[in-house]
C-alpha cells in the first residue's frame, strides 16, 4: 500500500515555504474548512486520529488537549520548537520547508480548545528556521489568515515567533515554559504543574511538538479516521525519522509509523542503505540520546511504540543512530553521558553531580586511569540517579533528563565488557574500593 | 557599546508588546543586545532591566543560563563543530583538532586578529550531514579537513558575505501589523474566546 506524505510532502516543492507555494498545494484549505466545523468538531477529528505526540513522549495529543480544565482562561498554546535530541532534526526541516504547514496547525489547534495565543518556541541555534517561520508569519498575518478576525470571522489568535538561547533541557515542557517566562530553562515538578492545567504564567497551557501540530492541518482535510487507517495502531499516521552515523545514505525519511522495521529503515536501499563499507552493525540508538541501545537482535522490531518499550527503549523523537563493527563503544558511550551532563540544568543533585561523576569516571577509564572498582562505582552513581536502572525508569529528579545519561552506560556495560576491560587492564590484586 | 540604541529599543518595545508579561521579552532582548554589539554587556543588561521592569540581577540570572550569550568579546566568527554523538562517530574529534591546531586557539578561545572563535558544541542538528559545524549560526555539512580550511580562507577573503556578523540570527523579523495584531491574551483578562462560547462552550 502507498502511504502519502502527511507531514514532508512539501520538502521537495521549490517554494512550498512561502504562501503562494503552500495555498497552490492545497494550503489553508483545512483552517478554511474547520471554521465551519465546531471547536468540538476539530477536536475530535484529532482524537479520532489517535496522533501520539512526536517530541519524545509520545502521548495521544488529543487526549493531551483534552486536558485543559473547564472555565480557566485564558489559555495558551506553546510550540516546542527546541529541537535539540542528538541524532534528529526533523522539526528543524519542518521549520524550513514547511513553515505554514505548522503555523496552520497552531491555528487549527487554537480554534478546537479556545487557546488565546500561541507562542512558537524555536532553538536559537537555528537561525534559518526562524527566518523562513518569521517570513511566513508576515505572510500569514498580511493575508488574514493570523491575527485579528482571522479570514473574517471572530476568532482572533496571535502567533508570536519567540527564540531560545542554547539550552537542551528547555525541550522539557515545563523547562520550555520558564524560559518562555524570561527564566533560566529548569524544569518544573509535575505534580503540580501539569502544563495543560498550570503552564504559562500559571494558566492551562498546551505543549506540542512541531512535527506534532504539522499532522493537524492533514487531519482535517482527510478526517481523523483516515489518519487513524494509516500505521499500526496505537501508532497511527506517519513518522519522520533521521538515520545517521555508519550507513551508506543518511537521511531524514518519513515512513508509516508502526509498521516499518527497524531494519526496513536502516538497511533498506530507499532508507538507510546498509552500513558502510559493507560493514556489521554493532549497536545502534532507537530514539534519540536518552534512549537504551539496540542491537542486531532487535533490527526486526518494527517502529511502533508500544513494541518498542516493551523491548526496553523507546522511540522517541524519532532518532536513529547507527554504530558499525569499528566503534569504540566506551568512547562513544563516554559522548553520551558527556553531552547530558553538559546540558543538565542543575536543579536536582543526582542528576547535576551524577551525570559530571559519570563523565569523569568514563573519561579516566578512556584516559587509561581507570580502576576496576569505576565499573561498580558507575553502576552505583546511575542507580543513585535511577533505582534499580530499570525500564521505564523511575527517576531521583524531576525532569527525564539525569535517568537519560545512565541509558547508555545500562546498555553496554556488560554487553560489551570487554571493551571496558581492554581499557582497564588486567584484574589487579588492588582492593576494591567501597563505595557507599 | 552599552545600551541598546534608539533603533533596537524601538524594536525591543515591539517585541516587549506581544507578551502578556514583559520578562517573558528578555531571552529575545538579549539577543538583540548581542545583535548589536557581537556580545551581552552589563550595560545591555541593565538596559533591558529596566525595559521589561526586573532587576540586573534577573536578567544575569537568565543571561548566564544559555549558551549561545557570550558575556565577553567573542571573535567576528565564531565557529561551532558539533561532537554530538552522530558527528562523534564521523570524526567530530578530528576535525576540532584540525581547527584548533589551523587557527592557534584551544576550546572556546579567539584567534589574536579578533576574527575567529572556536568551539566544540553540542549536538546542532544536522546528524545526517556529519560532520557538521556552524559558523555564526549558519551551517556547513559534511566537513573534511580540506573543506574546513577552504571555509576559512574564504571568510578571510570576504567571499562569505552571506554569514552575518556574531549575534545576528534571522536577518528577517517577525512583524505585526498594529491593525492585524490580537493583542496578548492577558493572564487578568480571564474570558472565554468568543468563538468558543458561540459554540456552546468548554468540551
Amino acid at each position: 500500500m502507498s502511504i502519502p506524505k502527511i507531514t514532508t510532502a512539501r520538502w521537495d516543492v521549490e517554494d512550498g515555504h512561502t504562501l503562494a507555494g503552500y495555498e497552490r498545494t492545497g494550503g489553508y484549505s483545512a483552517l478554511k474548512k474547520a471554521l465551519e466545523m465546531t471547536p468540538a468538531e476539530v477536536h475530535e477529528e484529532v482524537k479520532t486520529a489517535s496522533l501520539l505526540g512526536r517530541g519524545g513522549a509520545g502521548f495521544p495529543a488529543g487526549v493531551k488537549w483534552g486536558f485543559c480544565p473547564p472555565g480557566v482562561w485564558p489559555r495558551y498554546l506553546v510550540v516546542n520548537g527546541d529541537e535539540s535530541e542528538p541524532g534528529t532534526y526533523k522539526d528543524r526541516i519542518m521549520l524550513e520547508r514547511d513553515p505554514h504547514q505548522l503555523i496552520e496547525g497552531c491555528l487549527l489547534a487554537c480554534y478546537a480548545l479556545g487557546l488565546s495565543q500561541c507562542f512558537l518556541y524555536v532553538r536559537g541555534e537555528m537561525a534559518h528556521g526562524q527566518e523562513r517561520v518569521a517570513a511566513a508569519l508576515n505572510e500569514a498575518y498580511e493575508a488574514g489568515y493570523v491575527g485579528k478576525n482571522i479570514l473574517g470571522t471572530e476568532v482572533s489568535v496571535d502567533v508570536v515567533l519567540h527564540w531560545g538561547a542554547g539550552a537542551y533541557i528547555v525541550g522539557e515542557e515545563t523547562a520550555l515554559i520558564e524560559s518562555l517566562e524570561g527564566n533560566r530553562g529548569m524544569p518544573r515538578l509535575k505534580p503540580p504543574f501539569f502544563p495543560a492545567a498550570i503552564g504559562l504564567y500559571g494558566k492551562p497551557t498546551i505543549v506540542n511538538n512541531v512535527e506534532t501540530l504539522s499532522n493537524i492541518p492533514w487531519i482535517i482535510n482527510n478526517g481523523g479516521q483516515a489518519f487513524a487507517d494509516i500505521g499500526e495502531a496505537p501508532s497511527t499516521g506517519t513518522r519522520v525519522f533521521a538515520v545517521s552515523g555508519h550507513v551508506n545514505n543518511p537521511g531524514v525519511f518519513e515512513v508509516e509509523f508502526g509498521t516499518t522495521t527497524f531494519r526496513d529503515l536502516i538497511m533498506g536501499e530507499e532508507y538507510g542503505g546498509g552500513i558502510r563499507n559493507g560493514g556489521s552493525l554493532k549497536a545502534f540508538i532507537p530514539g534519540g540520546a536518552s534512549a537504551p541501545w539496540f542491537f542486531e537482535e532487535h533490527l526486526d522490531l518494527p517502529l511502533e511504540k508500544g513494541t518498542v518499550d516493551r523491548a526496553g527503549s523507546m522511540l522517541g523523537s524519532g532518532a536513529i543512530v547507527v554504530m558499525d563493527q569499528t566503534t569504540d563503544i566506551v568512547k562513544a558511550c563516554h559522548n553520551v553521558v558527556r553531552f547530558f551532563s553538559r546540558e543538565s540544568c542543575g536543579k536536582c543533585s543526582p542528576c547535576r553531580e551524577g551525570t559530571s561523576w559519570l563523565e569523569k569516571i568514563l573519561q579516566r577509564i578512556i584516559d587509561g586511569n581507570g580502576r576496576r572498582a569505576d565499573l561498580a562505582l558507575l553502576m552505583d552513581v546511575c542507580d543513585n540517579i535511577s533505582p534499580g536502572i530499570a525500564w521505564p525508569p523511575k527517576q531521583t529528579t524531576i525532569c527525564p533528563l539525569g535517568p537519560s545519561a545512565v541509558s547508555p552506560i545500562a546498555s553496554v556495560i556488560e554487553r560489551f565488557a570487554d571493551e571496558f576491560d581492554a581499557y582497564l587492564g588486567e584484574p589487579s590484586t588492588e582492593q576494591a574500593v567501597e563505595v557507599r | 557599546m552599552a545600551r541598546l540604541n534608539a533603533d533596537n529599543e524601538r524594536i525591543a518595545h515591539e517585541i516587549i508588546g506581544r507578551y502578556p508579561r514583559k520578562k517573558s521579552a528578555l531571552i529575545p532582548l538579549l539577543h538583540l543586545a548581542q545583535e548589536q554589539d557581537g556580545w551581552v554587556t552589563d550595560e545591555a543588561m541593565s538596559h533591558i532591566a529596566d525595559l521589561v521592569e526586573v532587576t540586573p540581577a534577573e536578567v544575569l540570572g537568565t543571561c548566564s543560563f544559555y549558551e549561545m550569550f557570550k558575556r565577553h568579546p567573542v571573535g567576528d566568527y565564531h565557529v561551532n563543530i558539533c561532537h554530538g554523538i552522530a558527528c562523534h562517530l564521523l570524526g567530530a574529534d578530528e576535525l576540532i583538532h584540525h581547527a584548533e591546531e589551523t587557527l592557534g586557539v584551544k576550546g572556546g578561545g579567539t584567534t589574536d586578529d579578533g576574527r575567529f572563535t572556536v568551539e566544540g558544541v553540542e549536538c546542532i542538528a544536522a546528524c545526517t550531514e556529519a560532520p557538521c559545524l556552524q559558523v555564526n549560526y549558519r551551517f556547513a555539512n559534511k566537513v573534511t579537513t580540506q573543506d574546513f580550511d577552504a571555509l576559512i580562507a574564504d571568510i578571510r577573503s570576504g567571499a562569505r558575505s552571506d554569514i552575518p556578523p556574531h549575534g545576528t540570527l534571522a536577518k528577517t523579523r517577525q512583524s505585526i501589523p498594529e491593525e492585524r495584531a490580537a493583542g496578548p491574551a492577558l493572564v487578568e483578562d480571564a474570558q472565554e474566546p468568543a468563538w468558543l462560547s458561540r459554540n456552546g462552550s468548554d468540551q
